[in-house]
């Protein structure tokens, strides 16, 4: 039985090294472009994801997009006709850091908050207007409180939209959570 | 004296240094006015309320205009490693600056060397930095909230929007997440924890929890903690030791936050308005 497991446990290493070699990322300047990018790849229906970048090209607040290497040529023609390029592109050896998936969501009675990673976004039930929005270390977010607040959640901008850095990208998924257990 | 280093999010701020007062309800550095919505802003208004009921010079403020770009947040770090080693600043914090592991070791290294140390505070952008750049203990406080915390407890995560699953399960064991951050050294010599309990702790342990009065919507209220972090860096100026001036400011806060008869719309300008009343009930 060892024996066996043994093999089992070799396989599904190999594979995971094996899948991962098949996947690439893109660096791109700023967060900004990593979102531009992340939007004009999934509008095209491409197989991407947004993920933490491996140690050695850390800089502090920033993200990746991993990516099928097979579909590198249209990936890049894609990206080029929307006037975006990567800084560097370079196949995946090492496994990546997922963005937090995980969501809190507080009910204070007439409001609700949802946190996303750091992230608060406060709404009123009855109005669905949000009323705060808290947490956060990134120079965005102040900004993006001061749009989004006073705003309903159909009329507010996306975070996504209008924020830069990893403090707004986590902002982005506590307000489509919000709009999910809100608007569905 | 005390200085306080952020942003503001209006793209066309140069770096501005200068003594931060209050004009028409508004924090006034270098001639320019800023609402005091969230932020670097409510820090200073907060840090501002409590030199002025105690009778201390009013904090000097290093800002510059960021709108999440990092290109505002890369001067004033230019900025501080020419000029901060000329200060004589007794009190350093540091707030909404892009976190940048390289600038934030150039500011460190220059800090460093300083004729005499300031006591430095780290929050926000800048304490993401500082935990990932691996210098965490040469911090004398951060003040992290419970969401921070997990990211200070998890040694492999930059940014906390990448704290593990495992660790954010643990949000309820508080003082088990500060543990584990001494742990790993990613928490400064004194933490000061903000949530429905303030924890003040430092790498022995838990030195005090205040939990009281409650007001729970403040969680949601931004800027509750960037007031947290300016009372207690006032307070630390003051020539108060980090443990008993967290312990304070927390109280403080809380007491701020329960006279302005808070929900979780209320704006932050309401509870700094009542910081003066606090600071008289506590001190």
């Amino acid at each position: 039985m060892a024996f066996f497991n043994f093999f089992k446990r070799k396989k599904t290493e190999d594979s995971k090294s094996f899948r991962q070699s098949e996947r690439g990322l893109l660096v791109f300047e700023n967060t900004s472009e990593v979102i531009r990018a992340e939007n004009i790849l999934k509008a095209e229906g491409r197989a991407v994801r947004v993920m933490g970048p491996p140690p050695e090209i850390r800089t502090g607040c920033d993200l990746v997009i991993e990516f099928p290497l097979m579909d590198s040529l249209n990936i890049m023609r894609l990206l080029r006709n929307k006037d975006l390029s990567p800084l560097q592109v370079a196949p995946v050896t090492s496994p990546l850091l997922e963005p937090v998936g995980l969501f809190q969501t507080t009910d204070f009675g007439r409001y609700l908050m949802v946190r996303a990673a750091n992230m608060k976004l406060t709404i009123d039930k009855e109005t669905q207007v949000i009323v705060n929005v808290s947490g956060g270390g990134c120079p965005d977010v102040p900004y993006l409180a001061s749009v989004l607040v006073g705003k309903t959640l159909a009329e507010s901008p996306k975070p996504r939209e209008l924020g830069h850095t990893l403090c707004g990208y986590a902002l982005d998924l506590a307000y489509n959570e919000m709009r999910k257990k809100c608007l569905l | 004296m005390l200085a306080i280093v952020g942003t503001v999010p209006d793209p066309n701020i140069p770096v501005l240094m200068g003594e931060a007062t209050m004009e028409f309800q508004q924090v006034a550095v270098a001639g320019r006015r800023f609402p005091i919505n969230r932020g670097t802003p409510a820090l200073l208004a907060a840090a501002i309320q409590v030199c002025r009921v105690l009778g201390e010079p009013l904090p000097v403020a290093f800002l510059v205009g960021d709108i999440g770009l990092g290109d505002g947040s890369r001067r004033l770090y230019r900025f501080l490693t020419e000029k901060i080693g000329l200060t004589t600043f007794d009190v350093i914090a540091f707030h909404y600056l892009q976190p940048d592991v390289d600038w934030h070791n150039r500011v460190l290294f220059t800090i460093e060397e300083m004729a005499k140390r300031p006591v430095l505070i780290a929050d926000a952008g800048f304490m993401y930095a500082a935990k990932m750049s691996g210098e965490a203990a040469a911090y004398d406080l951060f003040t992290p909230d419970i969401g921070e915390l997990t990211f200070l407890a998890d040694e492999e995560a930059p940014h906390p929007f990448y704290t593990r699953g495992f660790i954010i399960h643990k949000e309820n064991e508080v003082e088990e997440l500060i543990a584990r951050a001494y742990r790993f050294r990613n928490a400064a010599k004194y933490l000061l924890v903000k949530g429905n309990r303030d924890y003040i702790a430092f790498d022995n342990g838990i030195l005090n929890i205040v939990d009281h009065p409650g007001a729970e919507a403040m969680e949601a209220i931004g800027g509750t903690g960037d007031t947290l972090t300016g009372i207690v860096a006032a307070l630390v100026n003051s020539r108060m030791n980090v443990g008993d001036a967290s312990t304070k400011a927390a109280k403080i806060n809380r007491i701020a936050g329960v006279y302005a008869m808070p929900t979780p719309a209320t704006q932050i300008a309401e509870i700094i308005e009542q910081i003066p009343g606090a600071i008289k009930k506590i001190i």
